[in-house]
Formats: C-alpha cells, sequence, structure tokens
C-alpha cells in the first residue's frame, strides 16, 4: 500500500464520516457474527447429540469410563475459563469442585433436600468463597507465584476444615443413603442407569455453551481482552477487576456442579477425594492436554486422558512378562498423567485442539 | 577477575550511595522491629497456652520441640526458597524431592548399611545431580515462557515422582533408625537427640549457603542472575547454566534435609506432601528467596504449630499455620522478613 | 475555566522523584504538545492523569470534576481516551475485535451496531486492509494506529496521544496528523500529545509544555516554548541549534 492512497483513503474517509449509516460489508458479519457463531453452537449441537446417543452403542462398563470422562471434561472446562480465557491460573481448583461435592451431600445426608437444590446452594458458595479469595488476591496485587500458591493454599485449609469437621463426617467421608426407586427430583436411579450420563451430557452441554460465549457474547469478549492487556483493557473503558472476577465466578460455578456431579454419581467424598491437589491436577491435565483457552480442548482432554486410568489398572492387574513385579502395585496411571502432562507443557504447550488450530490457521495464511 | 568486575557493575546498577545507605538503615530499623514484634506475638500466644493448659510444662515443652520441628521445616524449605529467588519458580516437586531423599536415605541405611548420617554423603550428590538434570532437560526449555509452564513441570514432576516410588516401593511405611539415638532433658523439656542434629544442621546449611552466596565467585554469579538475568548474561555469565547451579543446590539441600529428618520420620511415598505445604509456608514467612528468613519462617512456623495444638486441641495444628499463611500472603506478600521491593 | 486542569501533580517511585509538581492546562478544542527528553516524565504524567498511577499530590480536573485518582476505566466513560507508547493490542484478536471491544464498553450493546461502528473506525484509520489481521503479528507502525482506533471508539473529549507518531516513517504521518486535526476542527476533540517529531509538534500544537526531569520547564506559544535558549540548552541541543 503506498502512502499516497493511504493518504487519499484516509482523507476522503474522513470527509465523509458517518458511522450510522454506514452498511457494514456482509463479509465482516459473516466472518465476525452470525455464521461463525451459528456454526460453533452447531458443532456443539451435533457434539451433544451424539455424547446422548451413546448408549444405544456401548456396554455399562464403558458407559461409566463415559460418564467419568465427562466430569473430568466438566471441572476442565471450569478451571478453563478462568485460567484459560481469564488468563489467571488456578493451582486449586479442588476448592470448589469440594465445595459441590460436599454441599450436594450434606444436603442430602443431614436435610433430605433435592441434590438440584444442593446443586444451587453449592454452586453459589463455591462462587462466594472464589469471590472473596480472588478479591483479597487482587485487591492485594498478588501475581504470578504468589496468586498461584494462594489458590493452592485455599483448597488445602478447606481439605483440613473438611477433615476436622464433625458434621462433614471428618476423614470419614459421607455417603449418599441407598434409596430404593428411581426419582429425577431426587437425583436417584438403578445401577448403570443412562440417567447419570444423560445429565452429565446436559452439564457439559451447557458449560460448554458459557466457553462458547467467551469467544462470542459481550462479557466473554471483555474477560479475554483484559487477560490480553489489562492496562489497555481498562484504557478502553472496561473495569478489570468486574470481568476478572466475572470469570473466576462463572469458572467456579462450573467447577461446583462437576463436583455435584461427582457426589451423585459415585455417592461417596471424603476430604481427599474433595479437596487435594490431585483433583486441581486433573482439571488442569485435561485442559492442558486438549488445548488452555479454546472451548473444545478441555472435552478432548478428557476424552484422551480419563479413560487412562481404567486402561493402565486393568494393565496392572495383568502385567504382561517381565513386568509381573508390577503386580497390585498402584501409581501407574498418575505417573503417566504426569509424564503427558509434562510432554505436553514442553512439546506441545498449545494443547490438542489448539495445536490442530493453529496449524491449520498457519496453512490458511499461506 | 572476572567475578570482581562483575560485583562492581552491579554495584554501579544500584542506586546512588547515599539513597543506598539509607535503604539499608530503613531495613534494619525494619528487620529488627518485625523480629521485635514476632517474638512479643508469639510470647503473648505462649501466655495464652499457658493460661489455657495451665501447665508451664506443657509450654515449655511445645515451645523446645516447636523450635527443634522449625528447625527441621526450614531445613527442607531452603531449597525451595533458594530456587525461587533465582529461577523465579515455585517449586511444587519440592515435596516429591524430599520423599525421593528420604527413600534413597533408606536404601543407603537399610540396604547398604551405611551410617545414617554418612548416606549424607551418597544423598546429597545424588539429589544435587537430580536438580541438575531436572532443571537442566525439564525446566530451562521453558525458562522463556509464561510463568505458569513452568509451574505445570514442577506439578508433574511431584505427582509423577511421587507415585513412581508408589509404583516401586508400596504404600507401607519404612524407618531410618539411628543407633545411638535417644533423647535428654532440657530443665524439663524433651529433646530428642536426631532433632537436635537437624536443628544443627539446619542452622550450619543457612551459614554455609549465606557463604556461598556471598564469598564464592560463583555465588556472586547467582546473585547477580537472581538480581538482573538480562545485565548478568551482558557480562558474561551463562544463565542457562547458573540455573542449573541453583536447582542442584537446591536438590542438595533438600537431600541434606532428607537425610536429617530421615531417623525421626515415618517414610511413605506421601511423607513428602505435608511438608510441602509446611515449606511453602515457611517461605512465603521468610520472604521468597530469603535463606536466612526461611530459618526464621521455620521457627514460627514450628512455634505456631505446637501452640496453637495446645489452643485448640480439637483442630488440627496445620489449620492455624495455614491461617496465619493466608493473613500473611495478603498483609504481606513478600514475607515477613522479606525486602521491600 | 480549562477543560483539563493538571495542579502540581508529584509522583514519586521509591526515593526517585519522577514528577515533582506538574502543573498545566488543556482549553476546550486546543492540542497541546508535550515534549522533553527521555525520563523527563511525560509518560508518567500521562499515566497519573488517565489514572494508571495515583499521584502522591496534586489535582487533575476534567471540565470541573475532580479525576485525581480516578481509575481508568470510569475516566473512559467521562470521555477521557488515550494511547500507549508501548503498543498494547488486545493480541488474540483480531483489528476490527479490538476496536469493537472499544466501542461495545463505551455502550454500544448492540453487537451488530458495534461492529459496524468499529467498521467505520477501522476505515477511518486507514486500517482496512489490516481488519481481520490477528493484532498480536501487526508491524509496530500499524499496531501504532490501531491504538489510535482503539481511542477513537471511546468518542472522547479528550484524547491523550503518547508518541503516536513514532516509528512511522514521514509519509506514513501525515495522514494520521490530518486525522487529528480533523478531529479537532470538525469534532472538537481536545487533545494533549506526547511528541519527539518537532515538525508534528509545530503543525499540531496550539500551545506547548516542554518537562525536564519530572517539571515543567517551559510552557506557552509553541514558537516561544521553541525558541526559548533555555529548551534549546536542556532538550533540543547542539543537533537543532545547528539545524534550524
Amino acid at each position: 500500500m503506498s502512502a499516497a492512497t493511504d493518504e487519499r483513503a484516509l482523507r476522503s474517509r474522513a470527509a465523509d464520516f458517518d458511522w450510522q449509516s454506514r452498511m457494514l460489508p456482509s463479509r465482516l458479519l459473516g466472518a465476525q457474527s452470525t455464521t461463525r457463531g451459528l456454526v460453533t453452537y452447531g458443532v456443539l449441537f451435533v457434539v451433544v447429540v451424539l455424547l446422548a446417543a451413546l448408549p444405544f452403542m456401548i456396554d455399562t462398563a464403558t458407559m461409566a469410563i463415559a460418564t467419568r470422562v465427562l466430569i473430568f471434561a466438566l471441572l476442565g472446562i471450569g478451571w478453563n475459563v478462568m485460567s484459560g480465557f481469564g488468563g489467571m491460573f488456578s493451582f486449586g481448583h479442588a476448592a470448589y469442585f469440594g465445595i459441590g461435592a460436599y454441599t450436594t451431600a450434606a444436603c442430602v445426608v443431614h436435610f433430605g433436600i433435592s441434590p438440584w437444590i444442593a446443586l444451587v446452594i453449592g454452586m453459589a458458595l463455591a462462587v462466594v468463597a472464589a469471590l472473596v479469595i480472588s478479591w483479597l488476591a487482587f485487591r492485594y496485587r498478588l501475581a504470578g507465584a504468589y496468586y498461584a500458591l494462594s489458590t493452592f493454599a485455599f483448597a488445602e485449609v478447606l481439605m483440613l476444615v473438611a477433615e476436622g469437621n464433625d458434621w462433614l463426617h471428618r476423614t470419614d467421608g459421607i455417603g449418599l443413603p441407598v434409596a430404593p426407586g428411581e426419582s429425577w427430583w431426587m437425583f436417584n436411579f438403578k445401577l448403570n442407569s443412562p440417567n447419570y450420563y444423560w445429565i452429565a451430557v446436559a452439564f457439559v452441554g451447557v458449560a460448554l455453551a458459557v466457553s462458547i460465549s467467551f469467544t462470542r457474547a459481550r462479557t466473554g469478549r471483555f474477560v479475554v481482552s483484559v487477560r490480553d492487556d489489562e492496562a489497555a483493557a481498562a484504557a478502553a473503558g472496561i473495569n478489570p477487576l468486574r470481568y476478572k472476577l466475572t470469570a473466576v465466578a462463572v469458572s467456579a460455578a462450573i467447577t461446583a456442579a462437576a463436583g455435584m456431579l461427582y457426589m451423585e454419581y459415585y455417592g461417596f467424598v471424603d476430604p481427599t477425594t474433595a479437596f487435594n491437589s490431585s483433583v486441581s491436577n486433573n482439571a488442569i491435565i485435561t485442559a492442558v492436554v486438549g488445548g488452555v483457552g479454546t472451548i473444545w480442548g478441555p472435552l478432548i482432554g478428557a476424552i484422551v486422558t480419563a479413560p487412562l486410568t481404567d486402561l493402565i489398572n486393568g494393565f496392572l492387574r495383568n502385567p504382561p512378562a517381565g513386568l509381573e513385579f508390577l503386580h497390585g502395585h498402584s501409581g501407574l496411571d498418575l505417573v503417566v498423567y504426569a509424564a503427558i502432562l509434562i510432554v505436553f507443557v514442553l512439546f506441545l504447550p498449545r494443547g490438542i485442539y489448539g495445536s490442530i488450530t493453529h496449524w491449520i490457521q498457519r496453512k490458511r495464511r499461506k | 577477575m572476572t567475578m570482581t568486575q562483575l560485583d562492581e557493575r552491579l554495584g554501579e546498577t544500584s542506586v546512588l550511595p547515599a539513597a543506598r545507605r539509607r535503604l539499608h538503615e530503613l531495613l534494619g530499623q525494619r528487620f529488627v522491629r518485625t523480629i521485635g514484634v514476632t517474638v512479643i506475638v508469639i510470647a503473648v500466644v505462649a501466655i495464652i497456652a499457658g493460661l489455657v493448659s495451665h501447665s508451664p510444662d506443657v509450654v515449655w515443652q511445645a515451645i523446645i520441640t516447636g523450635l527443634l520441628n522449625g528447625g527441621v521445616y526450614s531445613l527442607i524449605a531452603m531449597g525451595l526458597t533458594l530456587a525461587y529467588g533465582v529461577l523465579h519458580i515455585i517449586n511444587f516437586a519440592n515435596g516429591s524431592m524430599l520423599t525421593l531423599g528420604l527413600y534413597l536415605a533408606y536404601v543407603a541405611v537399610h540396604d547398604w548399611g551405611m551410617q545414617p548420617y554418612v548416606a549424607l554423603l551418597f544423598v546429597i550428590p545424588a539429589m544435587m545431580a537430580f536438580g541438575a538434570l531436572t532443571q537442566k532437560f525439564l525446566l530451562n526449555p521453558v525458562m522463556n515462557g509464561a510463568s505458569h509452564n513452568q509451574l505445570l513441570v514442577t506439578i508433574g514432576l511431584a505427582v509423577g515422582l511421587e507415585n513412581l516410588i508408589l509404583l516401586i516401593a508400596g504404600p507401607n511405611p519404612v524407618s531410618v533408625t539411628l543407633p545411638h539415638g535417644g533423647s535428654f532433658s532440657l530443665f524439663g523439656a524433651t529433646v530428642d537427640l536426631g532433632r537436635l542434629y537437624a536443628f544443627v544442621g539446619a542452622i550450619a546449611m543457612v551459614v554455609l549457603l549465606s557463604l556461598i552466596l556471598q564469598k564464592t565467585p560463583v555465588g556472586t554469579a547467582v546473585r547477580a542472575v537472581a538480581a538482573n538475568p538480562v545485565g548478568a548474561s551482558l557480562v558474561g555469565v551463562n544463565i542457562k547454566n547458573i540455573y542449573v547451579l541453583t536447582f542442584a543446590i537446591g536438590g542438595a539441600a533438600i537431600g541434606a534435609a532428607a537425610t536429617l529428618i530421615a531417623p525421626f520420620q515415618s517414610i511413605t511415598p506421601t511423607t513428602g506432601d505435608v511438608f510441602n505445604l509446611t515449606a511453602f509456608v515457611v517461605v512465603v514467612l521468610g520472604g521468597m528467596g530469603n535463606v536466612a528468613g526461611a530459618l526464621v519462617g521455620g521457627f514460627v512456623v514450628g512455634l505456631t504449630e505446637q501452640l496453637a495444638g495446645i489452643i485448640f486441641p480439637e483442630q488440627s495444628p496445620l489449620l492455624s499455620v495455614f491461617v496465619v499463611f493466608l493473613i500473611v500472603l495478603f498483609i504481606r506478600p513478600r514475607g515477613v522478613f522479606g525486602r521491600a521491593s | 475555566m480549562s477543560l483539563l486542569e493538571v495542579r502540581g501533580i508529584t509522583k514519586s517511585f521509591g526515593g526517585i522523584r519522577a514528577l515533582r509538581g506538574v502543573t498545566l492546562d488543556v482549553e476546550e478544542g486546543q492540542i497541546l504538545g508535550v515534549i522533553g527528553a527521555n525520563g523527563a516524565g511525560k509518560t508518567t504524567l500521562f499515566n497519573c492523569i488517565t489514572g494508571a498511577f495515583k499521584p502522591d499530590a496534586g489535582t487533575v480536573t476534567l471540565a470541573g470534576r475532580d479525576i485525581t485518582g480516578t481509575p481508568s476505566h470510569r475516566l473512559a466513560a467521562l470521555g477521557m481516551a488515550r494511547t500507549f507508547q508501548l503498543m498494547r493490542p488486545f493480541h488474540t484478536m483480531n483489528v476490527l475485535e479490538n476496536v469493537a471491544i472499544a466501542v461495545m464498553s463505551s455502550g454500544v450493546r448492540h453487537k451488530r451496531k458495534a461492529y459496524a461502528k468499529a467498521d467505520a473506525i477501522v476505515a477511518r484509520t486507514g486500517l482496512e486492509q489490516w481488519e481481520t489481521t490477528n493484532s498480536g503479528s501487526l508491524p509496530a507502525a500499524i499496531q501504532k494506529r490501531l491504538e489510535l482506533a482503539r481511542a477513537l471508539a471511546l468518542e472522547p473529549r479528550v484524547l491523550l496521544l503518547d508518541e503516536v507518531l513514532a516509528g512511522l516513517v514521514p509519509s506514513e504521518r501525515i495522514p494520521v496528523m490530518e486525522l487529528l486535526e480533523d478531529l479537532r476542527t470538525n469534532e472538537g476533540v481536545t487533545m494533549v500529545f506526547i511528541e519527539h517529531i518537532m515538525a508534528a509538534v509545530r503543525r499540531l500544537s496550539d500551545s506547548v509544555v516542554m518537562m525536564d526531569q519530572g517539571a515543567v520547564l517551559a510552557a506557552g506559544d509553541v514558537d516561544e516554548v521553541l525558541g526559548d535558549p533555555k529548551v534549546i540548552e536542556a532538550y533540543l541541543g547542539e543537533e537543532y541549534a545547528r539545524a534550524s
């Protein structure tokens, strides 16, 4: 572009500047707004339909694995909202997961309340906890390593609280009572009922729709702009604190829902399964493997990583020749998770989905 | 000669001499004041504990145990604070590396028949090598990227190491016995010999690390990289090598800590986890990257744990430590004894 | 009463006094040029006016309203926009989205309208061909213009420009200067701009402030300030003296 034409273009623009009567070229709207949005939601619809059809094609053992994949995915999607789209890396998402699980357990066991009401209470509690801890962290300008430590420590504190609390049955944990009959209201179905799985699909569908809004809706775009550059966002009139806390709240709510789902599906929770750092790590690994800050990354990451535990435990029950000494040992699954995490961070930091889209974009540009 | 030049250049980069002297005066005053406040707070807590328990003996024992444990905590936190000070990495694998050191010490004593303290001669170099390799192959490649990538690698290392040990050694606890162990009485309080040795070891290590950092050319280079990596590389320091060296020293410190606490610690694959958390608290209290601060931080945590155990007998003593931790993190994120800038 | 009044702004960073009692006035519809050597405190002054820093002492008044220490995002709502010397695009978004974000935050809630307006601003700042390019991978000169476009999206009453012309080749500067002149003439936008390029300062400024070591060394009419021997000595040096 020569400077002269540039100049002429600018001059003419300056003269007839009138944005309200200007027609937006359809190519732009096509690229920015309508079509791409419809495509994304269309993909979501197809994904949800495919996931929902799965119980008709697989046996119950596989369905148990599939349900766990979805709980992992939900955890990863929740984490990704705050850490991926919001850019605030959390190392303590177990806190919100545990709050969701324990709230459900306490409501059902102590008060006989419907898990659905417990879900709302649990999400609200998780949001409040997340807002308080994050507000303090931002207020005192904890950044980077210190922010990571404060999130980590918060989950650990909750674990200690649960371990010392009689009402939450201390280290024994809480189990849901086994009730006869089926009830949607009490989230109570036969063992191996596909209903558990379908509810998980619905949760993941909603969480993915929320994720999509971070690439499209106003609030979500503001969150991303604050992540990209806080000072520039503030100069553009966006209140950084407000949108950071928004991301934190949404993230905590989704993660608490994952906790409720876990509680209802497995029927038992103790301080370690709820608040241990391994829960936070699962959320992180799922998103890192799939692609941090992408819509589909956590789901893909969960599909890749969550079945590994079953595969590896099966392998340990029947180790091949030469590896018999591993028989009956545990820990290999987590060794593999750890190796996957390190390998992805070192060699594929964009994750599976992130790398594919990056590759496609680069190809398109050429 | 080059190191002297480096020292001079470091001097040049700092502010005017007068301003610097004044800053030191202020820092000195603040340090003394903070120590004073801390001692007063602990004394008040001790008095409350005495009132709650109605027994000065119990409080006296708690103070002795708290100080001895505090020495152990600071020992474990030494490598963590060093890594943060130079690499600006929070090493989430600190606890798992401690576990590795504990099992190495166990193997040396149990399988090879070494005397528990002679095992230092094996565990320290082994952990030093482990630290160096970790930094060279796992952390150096991500040192220039986003800081969370470094944290993710250390998390992966923590989980992998812990479970690898579980896979190989199994979950059952093992222990290392001290041949001439035992305890003696100090004005009515029992002092365990193993803990006393660890306590002495902690103080020796702070002195040693401070000497290395302050008096040796290598220490100067490490400090230069910590203060200003770009400047250090401009005067010819190979930053990546210094990173490797720092993590190796950190590994050596963890190895020493592991061997020293092995005689009185039940060893399981998750032992390090417990200490991991305490070590974070110690490091934040002492100021991340502050070796001497870690010693004081260790004492504060040890005393908090013991005294809070008396005041709130139903709660986990770790909980009070965490409450102190969160308060300090928010009120003074640079640490109670950390520097102002 | 001037539209923007800065009174006695002082700001220190750990013992170093970056600003020592800076006072200046900007009349509505005028362009004030701020000149001075690197490190004179120009950008710090901007940061204090726009709420990025809270000044230690002094006041900033916008249209009679005390805005000292008001956070940036509220100032944007009050009609103050700024650009950054070191470009700060939302680097994961394309150019149009960058501008649209600012349009949306300034109150255009409807997405279609917001993008239409953003598209117009993009065109006005000559960024059309870059519209769908990722802003993080733009050349520096284009990022500078994006800074300007994003500021314009807020429809500001006062525009603070931190070296918008730096890094542009002379032929690229002309359209930007014409745009600024047009903004003042046709839309009455008041401007404060930090600039090292004297030709631009002469052409655009109604008045000039010269800063040195955190204080205002000279202020007034362009020729007056640029002709001041103090200024020539402190900032422009021999080179300028030889050139003129």
